[in-house]
């Protein structure tokens, strides 16, 4: 029988990529080891190798094509004695061809090396361009964004697009702004969200570190005293625990304890929470953990024009900023506005979804969940209002307390743990500031009281599901 | 002379050579002499304040050490940055920070450098280059590398001197700061104040390598150990460090051999070491008195001049310690500005 080869992930988070290059054709020999394509993803690139012998069957997925699923036979592989149209005809799964992909491919050739593989590393210009071409996806949002004035174009990209464009734009507005951390620079960051940044900016304004991050957390906040604007890319939030006295005690505390002399516009930003797979040191959320620190800012966009608004406004801000994205949410695109210069407030939450019986609170990850759940409850007649907390601190406790005296329902969704988190600070203060208007007491829905587990069952369980938030808000509507 | 002699390692040889005594002018002893002098009474006015209960919390002295401030202070131009850790009001008054802004700060006042909200610890002055009073053991060592960064993005020749104590010398964040700086290249002096003491435990008793000015060695950074009672070793050897880092060169490491004369904060068991070792320093190598000797050998001035700074410097800290004592509370209002800007 003929083996299939399918096509593989790069992460436990990828579910698609491009396949890039064919490097062995129809009819030639493979040995295991062999390199036989090569297939990339907005992230990295990587070179598929034979684990079989025998002769290269058919090719199920051309070169330069896009969005191939994982697990996706690509190519077959016959042993002696088998030939071609003895192989099944394998439909792949359905994918689009691009041109970009060849070119794009060019491009990966050109760049300069990185460290470990073949990093893609378009210049940002490129990339925009690029996501101009793609069709812009239809607004998800039922309720109108009044941080986008109407009639403005939308274009579509990733969250992970929405940072760079972000930290590059307010990089040539402003000379004191720079971005140091691990791999940020040649690496094309470890998870690309500086990519093309060293080429555009040079190794003064985007620089590797070593891997010590209470060294250069502080040394970025001494910088900020200095007057300059650092955005330090933590590589998880999970090591920024080697830093969090620097953040706190120098970074947030430094304006108070100077009577206002001295403070430190300083960027702290890199994927927080849950990726997958990646078991209990790796998958920490650190959002109430910072949202309890007077003088720090914290922001925890979902989306990517929120991503690109808020870390704008965050680079600007002359505070101490927490900036938490999100690995899941890295690759995920949504529509920004082509906007000069969209910058967004700060502090400010956003109706994600207009409702008028249950309002469900979450940010970043947790809106997945949310929005997933709040389309259940439709269709069993229940409408929810969901709202996008986006910042953390300071909350919006206005735009939540104004939809619970709507609703008189409120379910707070978070994947850290439950206990002193987000949700119980959201539902004290529904409890302060709405308590007459509750019908029923918040409910939350959080990750499970135990260090994350790796085993994928384990894990799915130790996170919030979909089924729990429509649970949730079922339980507080009595229904 | 003595201290630098005890703790002086055999295997030197990877050390850079010891710089010279400066040879001082008249102006330089007397001004050398005025703030050593200035800072001595200060932080025993504060002691008396303290005893008083006008001084709350954490009061760390620096008396003994004042030589090392005031001999770096004098290779400093304007646009360096210095930085410290708790035992910090030396190097506020050797930076020319008002004694009365400072003492207002020890009392909790509203005229304090922090409006009475940072404490003895936590003071800075953005206009005298002084960047804090850090109260984590070590911290401040990153930071101070931070500013070295900012001269070099900005591209300009100033340098910062970043000091902490050999305590602070075994924390971990302190050699991933050598190894940035080594790196790029930064205008950083890392003056490390040996008192021989972290509270209460001895160098011997806390670190492997006690000889600390090699403590640079494994990321190539030059260091050289310095009498710190004797201002113009301290100065000689700043003017030297300092000329490495305007080079563009990087950074260089000053282990000073100093002594502190009083306890590590306000309540000391004084248990660690005995009277005889204090005393003994205190009337061998006092950096003020052998300062005082100097200027009277030298006929620079005579004890009637010298008497007349003593007067002025009296004066000065008395009426810093009246302004500190009567100056109001801050307005209760304060409690909640300053969170943000």
């Amino acid at each position: 029988m003929p083996i299939d080869i399918l096509m593989p992930a790069l992460s436990p988070t990828m579910e698609k990529g491009n396949l890039a290059k064919w490097l062995k054709k129809e009819g030639d020999s493979v040995k295991s080891g062999d390199i036989i394509a090569e297939i990339e993803t907005d992230k990295a690139t990587m070179e598929v190798e034979a684990t079989d012998e025998g002769t290269m069957g058919k090719i199920l997925v051309p070169e330069g094509t896009a969005d191939v699923a994982v697990n996706t036979p690509i190519a077959t592989i016959l042993s002696d004695g088998e030939d071609a149209s003895a192989a099944p005809e394998k439909k792949a799964e359905p994918a689009k061809k691009t041109d970009s992909v060849a070119e794009q491919q060019k491009k990966a050739q050109s760049a300069p090396p990185a460290t470990e593989g073949k990093a893609e590393a378009p210049a940002p210009e490129e990339a925009e361009k690029k996501a101009a071409k793609a069709p812009a996806a239809p607004a998800i949002q039922t309720a109108a964004d009044p941080d986008i004035p109407e009639g403005t174009e939308m274009v579509t990209m990733t969250m992970r697009e929405a940072l760079r464009d972000a930290m590059a734009e307010e990089m040539r507005r402003d000379g004191d702004v720079f971005v140091m951390g691990e791999e940020v620079a040649e690496y094309q960051g470890a998870y690309k969200v500086t990519q093309g940044l060293l080429q555009e900016f040079g190794d003064k304004r985007v620089i590797d570190t070593p891997i010590t991050e209470h060294g250069f957390a502080g040394l970025g906040v001494g910088a900020a005293l200095a007057g300059l604007k650092p955005i330090v890319e933590f590589m998880t939030f999970n090591f920024a625990m080697q830093a969090i006295d620097q953040i706190i005690n120098s970074a947030a505390k430094t304006l108070y304890m100077s009577g206002g002399q001295m403070g430190c516009s300083i960027v702290f930003r890199g994927p927080n929470g849950a990726a997958a797979r990646v078991a209990a040191q790796h998958s920490q959320d650190y959002s109430a953990w910072y949202s309890h620190i007077p003088g720090l800012k914290v922001i925890a966009p979902s989306n990517a024009a929120d991503a690109k608004g808020l870390l704008k406004a965050a680079i600007r801000d002359p505070n101490p900023i927490i900036f938490l994205e999100n690995e899941i949410l890295y690759g995920h695109s949504s529509p920004v506005p082509k906007l000069d210069d969209f910058v967004l407030p700060i502090g400010k939450a956003k109706i994600a979804r207009a409702g008028s019986d249950v309002t469900i609170v979450a940010w970043s990850n947790g809106m997945t969940y949310a929005l997933k759940a709040a389309e259940e409850l439709a269709k069993e007649g229940i409408e929810a209002e969901v709202i996008d907390l986006r910042t953390l601190k300071p909350m919006d406790t206005e735009t939540i307390i104004a939809s619970v005296k709507k609703t008189g329902r409120a379910v707070t969704v978070e994947e850290g743990w439950a206990q002193s988190g987000v949700g119980a600070e959201i539902a004290t203060r529904i409890m302060e500031q709405a308590f007459d208007y509750l019908d029923a007491p918040v409910a939350r829905v959080s990750g499970k009281d135990v260090p994350m587990p790796y085993a994928a069952n384990l894990e799915k369980l130790a996170l919030p599901t979909v089924a729990e938030v429509v649970e949730a808000a079922k339980a507080v509507s009595y229904k | 002379m003595a201290v630098a002699q005890k703790n002086s390692s055999a295997d030197d040889n990877k050390r850079a050579p010891a710089a010279k005594l400066a040879d001082f002018s008249k102006e330089q002893e007397l001004s050398a002499y005025e703030t050593m002098l200035t800072i001595r009474r200060f932080e025993e006015k504060a002691g008396q304040m303290y005893g008083m209960g006008l001084i709350g919390g954490f009061c760390h002295l620096y008396i003994g050490q004042e030589a090392v401030v005031v001999g770096m202070q004098m290779v400093l131009k304007k646009g360096d940055q210095v930085i410290t850790g708790y035992r910090d009001h030396g190097h506020m008054l050797a930076c020319g920070m008002d004694a009365k802004g400072v003492m207002a700060e020890l009392t909790g006042r509203a005229q304090g450098y922090s409006k009475g909200k940072g404490g003895s610890m936590h003071m800075f002055s953005v206009e005298k280059g002084f960047y804090g009073g850090h109260g984590i053991v070590g911290a401040q060592v990153p930071l101070g590398t931070g500013l070295a960064f900012a001269n070099v993005y900005r591209g300009n020749d100033n340098l910062s001197v970043t000091y902490f104590g050999d305590g602070a010398a075994n924390q971990g964040q302190v050699y991933e700061s050598f190894n940035m700086a080594e790196l790029w290249k930064l205008p950083v002096i890392y003056v490390i104040e040996n008192n021989r003491y972290a509270m209460g435990t001895s160098i011997a008793r806390a670190s492997a390598e006690v000889n600390l000015s090699r403590r640079g060695l494994s990321f190539n950074i030059p260091g050289e150990q310095v009498d710190g009672m004797d201002v113009r070793a301290v100065q000689a050897a700043g003017e030297k460090a300092a000329a490495w880092c305007r080079a563009g060169k990087g950074p260089y490491i000053l282990e000073m051999l100093t002594y502190r004369y009083r306890g590590h904060s306000m309540s000391d068991p004084a248990k660690y070491r005995t009277r005889e070792e204090v005393d003994k320093v205190r009337s061998t190598t006092d950096p003020i008195d052998m300062a005082r000797a100097r200027i009277l050998e030298k006929k620079f001035a005579t004890e009637d001049v010298l008497k007349k700074i003593d007067a002025s410097v009296r004066d000065l800290i008395n009426q810093a310690a009246e302004f500190a004592t009567h100056d109001p509370e801050p307005d209760v209002s304060e409690l909640f500005t300053d969170i943000y800007r």
